[in-house]
């Protein structure tokens, strides 16, 4: 087991160096002009070519791509061409809030998706089935960006139920820990802050969560459909199993691993919708950061945002085919 | 036997589908009825509707599209059709358990075998976790697995299809059944095996009292264990006997190709003089006998007339024209 993730680790090493390969070429092919973007339209072009000597811009991409990687090496990722802040530094302030965004939203995926697609499943033609199976086809197709502005329009302009942006109100005190807000409420016992954060993760959590759910959903009804049909259901009732325990037990451990792999999946396609999803609701996570970074050309920050996104990424991988043993014990990590 | 009370009755039983492309009728009147300790075999072709009438005892049909349309089911004289679904699963697995053909799919492979029989155990007896894991090794000691203990802890893919079968009685055994029914238990395994599964259940059979259905399509394995048997053609029963009539003197043309297309010992794997055909259409059953399109001793009157099931000689049921004049009509 020790042995199988350490080998997993370590075979991250080719992926990110393939990864930055190809973050380096996209920013540098892409045209744009860090300087013209830091120093404005007025700027002369000798300020401009001064500014892009300081930046080394005008160094080969190869050596400006061996002096990335040198930093990288080192556990640099640079600094930032805009703030002249370190990016390890930005980036860490932020991750806390946008990962606590993706694990809220992924939460509310799988719990609702799961639920609706193992009552589905067992209920099958039934109303709740061509309800929901309509509204998860509904959600798939749906924009999060149109969605976003829909439900701020409505439960925060029309009926003000909910805070509109941020993450927590300006008078609510919260001594952060983690940085994940919810959880060091409940760290510190604080119940004010709790409800304050949950209230700001609502929204937003709902909108990134919308379309992972929908897939969940579809994913858990047909793999459940498949296995109710199986010998050992069969048996489960003949043994006289409340069917509680033959469906969320017998079926649900049995239909959990193609589910497994969409959920696995979906976090990625989580950690993209954030940047969306952060933008329309003033999330002060790494999504708008970086999106800020793309469009001022700050090649270290956007370099620096994709890596880390794929160490993610590459952990979730190795997380979700951890749990696969713990679903199938025919699973033997080799 | 002495006469004792029987402790399963099925009474004209009506089993059917209601599909897209029509009504199936998969059992369609089947009576019989057993005593404690007492081993009936059903036999017959597949698709003959005999798992049907297995499900519908257990009420476990699936339905939609199947329903029970007619006839009854009494458990020690108790009805169970009018009982609801909690009140049926209080029966199966306690009074009337069940196991069947693939002992590689009927067990769940995500759980070990100690979930799995602890779980049966702790759903029908008032016992604690202790306690049933004491029963579950005794059972698996009972069925023949060696180091009872340790191989609790196993899962079925751990285990041959022999002994997988033998996890599949423990665990139907578990909780004292006055009536096991065993759905082709002996099919998937190789011949060796089969052997020693079908002493298992005769040797469990004598200690334990319970009543076995021994459904099959082997009439090899009907002469092994059964004391009656029933044969099933097109969802309903052409033949009634004891085993013993039975083979002494089958009636029914239907049974006299099973028989000779039992696989000999020697050579078990060529079936000699298979019947000619195919089994019928359930949805679209021939106006007479639905045997008739198959049978060698067909008449004139077989496409036009089903015949009833009549008794024969005593306790010998026959569905067949060939019979027809001199008898009168009889249920068994
Ligand atoms: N879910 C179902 N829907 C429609 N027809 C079915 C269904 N299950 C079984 N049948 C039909 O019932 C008939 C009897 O099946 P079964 O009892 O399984 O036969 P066997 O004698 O081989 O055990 C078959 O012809 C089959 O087509
Ligand atoms: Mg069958």
């Amino acid at each position: 087991m020790l042995n199988y993730i350490i080998r997993r680790l370590v075979s991250l090493i080719p992926v990110l160096i393939g990864v930055s390969i190809l973050a380096f070429s996209l920013m540098h092919l892409v045209p744009g002009d860090p300087a013209r973007s830091i120093l404005g339209e007025k700027a002369t072009e000798a300020q401009l070519e001064a500014l892009r000597e300081e930046l080394n811009l005008n160094d080969p991409y190869i050596v400006q791509y061996g002096r990335f990687m040198g930093q990288i090496a080192q556990g640099d990722l640079g600094n930032s061409i805009t703030s002249k802040e370190a990016v390890i530094v930005e980036i860490g302030s932020r991750l806390p809030a946008t990962l606590e965004l993706t694990l809220f939203a992924m939460g509310i995926a799988v719990l609702v998706g799961v639920l609706a697609g193992v009552i589905a499943a067992v209920k099958q033609y039934s109303w709740f089935d061509n309800i929901s199976m309509s509204g998860a086809l509904f959600g798939v197709s749906m924009p999060i960006f149109w969605l976003g502005l829909m439900m701020i329009w409505l439960f925060a302009v029309e009926l003000n139920w909910l805070p509109p942006s941020g993450r927590l109100s300006n008078d609510i005190e919260l001594q952060t820990i983690t940085n994940l807000y919810l959880l060091d409420s409940i760290l510190t016992l604080n119940g004010e802050a709790f409800v304050n954060a949950f209230r700001h993760l609502l929204m937003p959590g709902i909108a990134l969560a919308t379309i992972p759910m929908a897939i969940i959903a579809r994913m858990t009804r047909s793999s459940m459909l498949e296995v109710m049909k199986q010998d050992y259901i069969r048996t489960a009732n003949a043994k006289g199993l409340a069917s509680r325990l033959v469906v969320f037990q017998h079926a649900l451990k049995n239909a959990a691993l193609p589910v497994l792999t969409v959920i696995g999946l979906q976090f990625g396609f989580l950690l993209g919708g954030a940047v969306l999803t952060e933008t329309i609701f003033s999330w002060p996570g790494v999504g708008r950061y970086v999106m800020d970074a793309i469009l001022s050309r700050d090649y270290p920050v956007v370099q620096s945002t994709i890596l880390i996104v794929a160490v993610i990424f590459v952990l979730v991988n190795l997380i979700t085919d951890l749990l696969y043993t713990l679903f199938d014990p025919r699973i033997k990590l080799d | 036997m002495a006469e004792q009370l029987p402790i399963l009755e099925v009474d004209n039983l009506h089993t059917h589908f209601f599909t897209k492309s029509g009504v199936v009728k998969a059992v369609d009147g089947v009576s019989f009825s057993v005593k404690p300790g007492e081993t009936l075999g059903i036999v017959g072709e597949s698709g003959s509707g005999k798992s049907i009438t297995a499900m519908s005892v257990m009420k476990l049909v699936p339905s939609p599209p199947g329903r029970i349309v007619d006839g009854d089911v009494r458990f020690n004289g108790d009805s169970l059709l009018p009982k609801t679904e909690k009140e049926m699963r209080k029966i199966r697995g306690k009074d009337i358990s069940m196991i069947f053909q693939d002992p590689m799919t009927s067990l769940n492979p995500v759980f070990s075998v100690e979930k799995q029989m602890l779980e049966t155990i702790l759903t029908h007896e008032d016992m604690n976790k202790h306690q049933a894991r004491k029963r579950a090794v005794e059972l698996l000691d009972l069925v023949g697995i060696p180091d009872a203990k340790k191989r609790l802890k196993n899962y079925p893919h751990e285990f041959s299809g022999g002994m997988r079968q033998r996890v599949m009685i423990a665990m139907a055994l578990a909780c004292n059944p006055k009536v096991l029914i065993a759905d082709e238990p002996t099919t998937a395994l190789d011949v060796t095996i089969q052997a020693q599964i079908l002493a298992l259940l005769k040797r469990l059979q004598k200690e334990l009292g319970m009543a076995i259905i021994m459904i099959t399509h082997d009439l090899g394995v009907v002469a092994e264990v059964c004391d009656r048997v029933m044969v099933m053609y097109g969802g309903k029963p052409v033949e009634f006997a004891s085993v013993k009539e039975l083979f002494d003197g089958p009636k029914h043309p239907y049974t006299w190709g099973l028989l000779s297309s039992i696989p000999q010992i020697h050579n078990r794997k060529e079936r000699l003089e298979a019947i000619q055909g195919l089994p019928p259409d359930l949805r679209h059953l021939p106006e007479g006998c639905s045997f008739a399109p198959r049978c060698t001793h067909v008449k004139d009157s077989c496409l036009h007339i089903d015949p009833a099931l009549l008794e024969d000689d005593t306790d010998h049921f026959v569905r067949c024209l060939l019979y027809e004049e001199e008898e009168k009509v009889i249920q068994p």
